[in-house]
């Protein structure tokens, strides 16, 4: 054995396209992973982050994100078999969400279908989902299924100023991109690889996600970076992005739902009725995987419902249970998610909760400590329809100036 | 002839969360401002093509998180930003420099003093103490020590129990705070003379009090009260300017079917026997209500809108010698470019931020000397800050803008009248100070509004310009602001209230004043209260 040769490198996590300039500015040094990429949780300050997605605008690694590419005559009725939502009025250039289920109609993940052809899809989605694609295509003829997650560069752009960088990138037209739309531009003049930008993200904001060939990774980082300069563009990671999202009032694996594939319990995971997914479930297209189940967890009615809370006073609700009462002897659910919202300025969390107690008084036991010393209260809670944040111009074609 | 139920004299943000929490109770209300545009010190302007100054207020900390989230004020618009880093100029070629991480600025205070950087966590802790507890009476009306009420009482006792959970040795800290000069406060932790400017700076801003002088102990800590979500000391833009808080208060005042009228300058309150009946507008318009608040600060409330003879004897006397002196200047810059400082490195998260202008406590007190002189300070105190770095909306894209707050500089100058020129020199000064420490920061100005305390009184009628509506000192803190038997928002003539920052808990955008004064003009009405409790009792 050499002495240069590195004796840890079975140990060591993958590094992202984006590595080289994301770990320059990784201050902190604060590293997590995400499917065996290292990946930031911030790197600067994770709440300043979070602003920028809310203020400015920011760039967050989707790298390690897994994206498959599905082709071939059969391609649309695979993935329609497999996953619940209807995708067969689904445009070209068009992006939808979805999710699939086990045959127990229990949820396996969620994720993004990207329409690049009549006979051309990418899925993406958090975890790993080879196999289960595998599966879903057993039947089906013509279907080539391509694991596109390392030969993909990707990168999510947020806030509100994100449209207004990527033009001065020189994206022309990408004011007139719809949400869900998806553009192709020429990336630095006659290279001839492109630039697929879509109107995507996780934050509920106004932003983008940036699609390109790995070579090209570090190219665009430069390129965007120069453009949002002046607007305060500044990388993003886990913490700042879970924070977005909640005030989005969107589900996070692990946290909001167990996967079905992972999950040993039976009732640990969740069905679509559960995650309040119901409009994601369409029971007038063709069969698709887990439909019977589906149809029974419909008409029965789910066990737990998705809830968005409005926590009074300012203590974080984070693995609180929940009462119908203030004396706290009745259980009615528990807490998933939670957090105080900088931007709304309120006291959030996502909760499961047995539907039937939905119409009552809510109240959370949250434990919070201060210099060591454990502390308790039970604060009333109110249910939210909408989500927390959602400003207009996560919607508007053009979007609003800054 | 209609009559509405509330009339509030003056949209400052005071004004309009009085305005919006009367509205919310189902009352009929009308704030009439005599400018053509609302806010007052919580305002922005833009008098530069594309630049947005937040023409007096600049920084936000104070405002009540409860009342925010209660007034959906996110939904009106509003949204607070972070900025970061802070650099203290000091007399020497090193300056001090705040760190948005605590480990850094552990270091960064040790390269400047060990000693310091150590004791630091003291001053910290013994800070965070006295602000928890001054925090828990911001969204109370003070108790009159002289009755015998059970409310005043009750309070009384709330107050008592707040200082007896600080323990004893602490209670007498406590009360000699509230009389120490800065300079003494801070001598008791700090050797570094650059470490105790920067640290007495929040004790000087707006006040006509030196770092020596006593009591202004007590203005480090109103400016350290406030809380950026729950960060107790931190400070955070509006995004868009300071207006975008007046503007999200308006939101939610016509959202409860609230009016505003602009341009509509109250000549004078209407009195008769011994009631407020409406106001007479500057035109001669007269509207009456059934109650009128005045937003405006105690002294102008009392000596120009009301006629002395409608005034139970006293008063105006009180309200003349009300301590309502004018110290501070400020200077809203358009540049072209950043501005680069000596001696701080090109770190995008330090060297756009805050800037202090310190020197040494030395420096300081001969810039109060020149002003108890009748002059401005010739090498003034300055605090700025560059908002267009953290806010993409104030300015346009690669260009910024700098408030700079300027301590000192005198309502009245020895010298005569303030004059457009004087105004200039004045200016000039500032700018001059500034551009030692960043050669070649002039070149860069593309625009500049200087305000004077003349100015400030001109254009928003902050008497003598002082931006808290009244000196913060113990003899006018809490059940005495604005005067002695009046700290309950009341006033000496019926149906009459103030709701200004003349009154408890005192100057800053809070909007504290406004939503205690709702109380209790809902409670007189026997109406249900609307105003929320704060949220950091269980702090
Ligand atoms: C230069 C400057 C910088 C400051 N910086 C900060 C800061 O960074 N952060 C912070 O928290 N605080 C700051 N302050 C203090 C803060 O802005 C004020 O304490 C606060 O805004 C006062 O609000 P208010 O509603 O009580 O009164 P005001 O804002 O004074 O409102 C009074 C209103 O009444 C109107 N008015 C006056 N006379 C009449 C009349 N006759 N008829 C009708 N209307 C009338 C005025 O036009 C004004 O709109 C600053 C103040 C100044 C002046």
């Amino acid at each position: 054995m050499t002495n240069t040769e590195d004796r840890w490198a079975g140990e060591r996590l993958m590094e992202s396209h984006f590595h080289p300039r994301q770990a320059a500015l990784n201050l902190r040094d604060a590293w997590s992973s995400w499917n065996g990429y290292k990946f930031a949780n911030y790197y600067y300050d994770a709440e300043y982050e979070y602003f920028c997605i809310r203020n400015s605008c920011g760039t967050y690694d989707i790298c390690p994100m897994q994206k498959y590419e599905i082709t071939g005559p059969d391609a649309e009725a695979m993935l329609n078999r497999m996953v619940t939502r209807n995708i067969a009025n689904l445009k070209e250039n068009r992006v939808t969400y979805v999710c699939w289920c086990t045959d127990e109609g229990r949820m396996i993940d969620d994720g993004t279908i990207f329409k690049l052809g009549p006979e051309k899809f990418m899925l993406t989605c958090g975890s790993p989902c080879l196999a289960w694609l595998r599966k879903s295509a057993f039947g089906f003829g013509d279907v080539t299924i391509t694991d596109m997650s390392d030969e993909t560069a990707a990168l999510s752009f947020q806030g509100p100023a994100s449209c207004e960088v990527l033009k001065k990138l020189g994206l022309e037209g990408i004011e007139t991109a719809k949400p869900f739309d998806i553009m192709h531009f020429p990336f630095q003049g006659g290279s001839g690889k492109e630039l697929m930008v879509s109107r995507t993200g996780f934050t509920g904001d106004l932003g983008y996600e940036l699609w390109i060939a790995p070579e090209l990774a570090l190219d665009l980082w430069d390129a965007l970076y120069d453009a949002g300069d002046d607007y305060g563009i500044h990388p993003y990671g886990e913490v700042a992005t879970n924070m977005a999202r909640l005030e989005a009032g969107f589900i996070m694996p692990d946290m909001e739902f167990s996967e079905a594939l992972k999950t040993i319990h039976f009732q640990h995971d969740q069905t679509p009725f559960e995650l309040n997914l119901g409009w994601l479930v369409d029971f007038k297209k063709p069969h698709f995987n887990g439909r019977r189940a589906l149809l029974q967890d419909r008409d029965k009615g789910p066990a737990y419902k998705l809830t968005k809370l409005d926590i009074e006073g300012n203590k974080v609700a984070e693995g609180a249970y929940l009462y119908s009462n203030r004396r706290c002897t009745q259980e009615i659910g528990y807490i998933t998610s939670a957090m105080w919202s900088p931007v709304v300025k309120a006291n959030i969390a996502l909760a499961m909760i047995k539907p039937e107690y939905l119409e009552g008084d809510i109240w959370a036991e949250i434990y919070y400590q201060k210099e060591l010393r454990q502390y308790s209260k039970v604060a009333k809670c109110t249910v939210k329809n909408k989500p927390f944040w959602r400003p207009a111009r996560a919607r508007a074609t053009p979007p609003p100036g800054l | 002839m209609k009559q509405y139920d509330a009339i509030i004299i003056g949209a400052g943000h005071n004004g309009l969360t009085n305005a919006a929490y009367l509205a919310k109770a189902g009352l009929d209300v009308i704030v009439v401002e005599k400018n053509d545009y609302i806010g007052g010190a919580a305002v922005s302007r833009e008098l530069h093509e594309g630049w947005i100054y937040s023409n007096c207020s600049y920084v936000c900390s104070m405002m009540r998180q409860a009342l925010h989230r209660d007034l959906n004020l996110t939904r009106h618009g509003l949204v607070l930003v972070p900025y970061l880093g802070t650099v203290g100029f000091g007399d020497g070629d090193r300056p001090l420099i705040s760190y948005h991480n605590a480990d850094a600025s552990y270091l960064e205070l040790r390269r400047h003093s060990p000693h310091d950087a150590d004791s630091m966590f003291r001053f910290q802790a013994d800070l965070a103490r006295y602000a928890q507890l001054i925090r828990k009476t911001l969204l109370r009306t003070p108790p009159d020590p002289t009755s015998f009420r059970p409310r005043d009482i009750q309070e009384m006792l709330f107050l008592a129990k707040q200082f007896w959970m600080l323990g004893e040795r602490e209670i007498y800290e406590y009360m000699r705070f509230f009389t120490m000069s800065a300079a003494e406060f801070l001598d008791d932790y700090f050797e570094n003379d650059l470490i105790k400017a920067a640290m007495a700076s929040p004790a000087v801003i707006g006040t006509a009090l030196g770092v020596y002088s006593p009591g202004s102990a007590y203005i480090l800590l109103h400016h350290v009260m406030g809380d950026v979500d729950g960060n107790i000391g931190a400070w955070g833009l509006a995004r868009g300017g300071m207006g975008a808080i007046s503007t999200a208060l308006a939101g939610a005042l016509q959202e409860h079917g609230g009016e505003i009228r602009t341009n509509a300058g109250v000549e004078r309150i209407l009195v008769k026997g011994g009631k407020a009946i409406g106001v007479a507008l500057e035109d001669g318009e007269e509207i009456s209500a059934r109650i009128v608040v005045s937003n405006l600060d105690a002294k102008r409330t009392f000596t120009q809108i009301i006629d002395k003879d409608d005034l139970p004897p006293g008063i105006y006397d009180k309200a003349k010698n009300f301590k309502i002196r004018g110290s501070s200047g400020k200077l809203n810059i358009a540049l072209s470019g950043l501005p680069k400082f000596t001696g701080v490195p090109d770190n995008r998260y330090i060297n756009r931020g805050g800037q202090l202008f310190a020197g040494s406590l030395e420096t300081m007190e001969r810039a109060y000397d020149c002003w108890k002189r009748g002059r401005w300070s010739d090498d003034p105190f300055i605090e700025s800050v560059i908002p267009s770095a953290w806010d993409p909306t104030v300015a346009p894209p690669g260009k910024h803008w700098m408030a700079a707050f300027v301590q000192y500089c005198p309502s009245k100058l020895a010298d005569g009248p303030w004059t457009p020129e004087k105004r200039d020199q004045f200016g000039q000064t500032v700018i001059d100070k500034i551009e030692r420490y960043s050669p070649g920061f002039k070149d860069l100005i593309v625009h500049m509004e200087v305000r004077t305390p003349h100015e400030i009184e001109a254009e928003i009628g902050l008497t003598e310009g002082n931006i808290f509506q009244g000196e913060l000192t113990l003899d006018q803190l809490l059940f005495n602001r604005p005067f002695p038997g009046y700290a309950q928002y009341r006033m000496p003539i019926k149906n009459m209230y103030m709701c200004g920052s003349s009154t408890h808990p005192g100057g800053g955008v809070s909007s504290a004043c406004g939503a205690n004064a709702a109380r209790e003009i809902l409670l007189d009405l026997k109406l249900p209260n609307t105003v929320p409790e704060d949220d950091c009792y269980d702090e």
